[in-house]
């Protein structure tokens, strides 16, 4: 019984280990066989999976995207090109809707966000262990798929943002008027160090909530699948009953996927459209 | 689960696809959905302004028959006035064209009678005068009897 949980704890941890490359810690560089060594490697190391995924969907959707963008028609679109051009519409309208200024990257942005997370999310519905038991066998000791159950990818696009937004806002507003903002309000000039604490606090809340938020919902997910995964392991009837859950939660999943997509897009131009209003 | 420089690869990543996005595949994407947008928009006004067309041609249609069907009501009144008119015109000719022959023929027949009356008074004369000689055995001076002769015609 004990060797079990130790298995499944091991099964666990083996899933939610990043095939991470960096500098060991005798010197050489190279990739990192256990979760010790990988850690050890400090911030100079690269997810070399989570880097991978995100780039490879990444050039699905811009592959997909770009070719009907090429030959879009203004007659009577193909069947790719509805499908974008669907996508393409929502994301207008969505855009339309929360942002109020003129600006030519936001509805490009708020695509590509939406169009790329959900690709990554949507990694999340293949089996758990149908990609790394690939990886397994041709020799890589980890491999998570999913690169948005990586706070690295997350913490990467939400700070993209927010470095977005802090440029707009200087842009827009002038570096006296994002400083104005940061320190004269709520409470006037007098109280500004008590200003500048809740500003700052708002301010970076913004990402760090953009970014927790996806991770934590497509986190939590992954692990119900692996936990899912787990009990395949324990019986006929266990596994039968796994396969289930397993299809439910898949399609539930659905739901999450394109939801966390959704409002990781949408606060993005949130943000973004409180950096371009000027008090 | 560390934080670590993928961090970094992840953002350049994410500008570089946002870049990527703007460029090549948002603008022309948009374009089309426009110049379709305008396109359908124009089609509709103009399957408006071909509705409104014809609504007018059917009025204008409509106002044209309805002249075309008064002026063949007034036509045809004409006409059937015309034709009454004729009708009593040919009566009225026939009327007096027959009234004309009657009295011709009358007084033809009149006259035939005259003349018959004429003829027979001739040949009664001389059948009395042939009559009267056979009785008088004798012939009668026509010369001196003449004065009697004539006032026997006339009284015949």
């Amino acid at each position: 019984m004990a060797g079990e949980i130790h298995s499944s704890t091991d099964y666990i941890k083996h899933h939610l280990q990043n095939l991470t490359w960096g500098q060991h810690s005798d010197g050489s560089w190279g990739l990192a066989h256990t979760a010790q060594e990988a850690k050890e490697m400090g911030f100079w190391a690269f997810n070399l999976d989570t880097l991978g995924f995100s780039l490879l969907l990444g050039v699905v959707f811009f592959f997909l995207f770009y070719r009907v963008a090429k030959k879009a028609t203004t007659g009577v679109p193909s069947g790719a090109q509805n499908f974008v051009e669907m996508i393409v519409d929502f994301i207008d309208d969505s855009v339309r809707g929360s942002f109020s200024a003129k600006s030519d990257l936001v509805a490009p942005l708020a695509l590509t966000i939406f169009a790329w997370i959900f690709l990554m999310n949507l990694m999340d519905l293949v089996p758990v262990d149908w990609i790394p038991g690939l990886a397994g066998m041709v020799g890589l000791p980890f491999l998570k798929v999913v690169p948005t159950t990586d706070p690295n990818a997350t913490f990467g696009m939400a700070i993209a943002v927010f470095a977005l937004v802090l440029f707009y806002s200087i842009k827009i507003k002038g570096i006296g008027g994002f400083a104005g903002e940061l320190t004269l309000q709520p409470f006037g000039k007098w109280a500004l160090p008590i200003n500048l604490f809740l500003e700052g606090v708002t301010l970076i809340s913004k990402p760090i909530s953009l970014a927790l938020r996806l991770f934590g919902n497509m986190y939590a997910g992954e692990m119900i699948f692996i936990l899912i995964a787990i009990m395949y392991g324990s019986g006929m009837m266990m596994a039968s009953f796994a396969g289930i859950l397993q299809l439910g939660w898949a399609i539930f999943h659905i739901l999450i996927i394109t939801l966390q997509a959704f409002i990781f897009m949408t606060l993005t131009i949130v943000y973004l459209d409180m950096a371009h209003q000027d008090h | 689960m560390n934080i670590n420089a993928t961090l970094i690869g992840q953002s350049i990543s994410f500008f570089l696809f946002v870049w990527f996005c703007m460029k090549f595949v948002w603008p022309p994407l948009m374009e089309a959905l426009n110049e379709r947008k305008k396109n359908i928009a124009d089609g509709l006004a103009a399957a408006d302004r071909g509705r409104q067309e014809h609504e007018l041609a059917e009025r204008h249609a409509k106002d044209v028959l309805r002249e075309a069907k008064d002026e063949a009501s007034t036509i045809i009144a004409q006409a059937q006035k015309r034709a009454s008119e004729i009708v009593e015109e040919s009566k009225n000719e026939a009327k007096t064209e027959g009234e004309r022959l009657i009295t011709a023929a009358s007084a033809e027949i009149d006259q035939e009678m005259n003349r018959a009356k004429e003829a027979l008074r001739g040949q009664v004369v001389s059948i009395a005068v042939a009559g009267a000689a056979r009785v008088l055995k004798q012939e009668i001076d026509e010369k001196a009897h003449d004065e009697l002769l004539e006032d026997l015609v006339a009284q015949i």
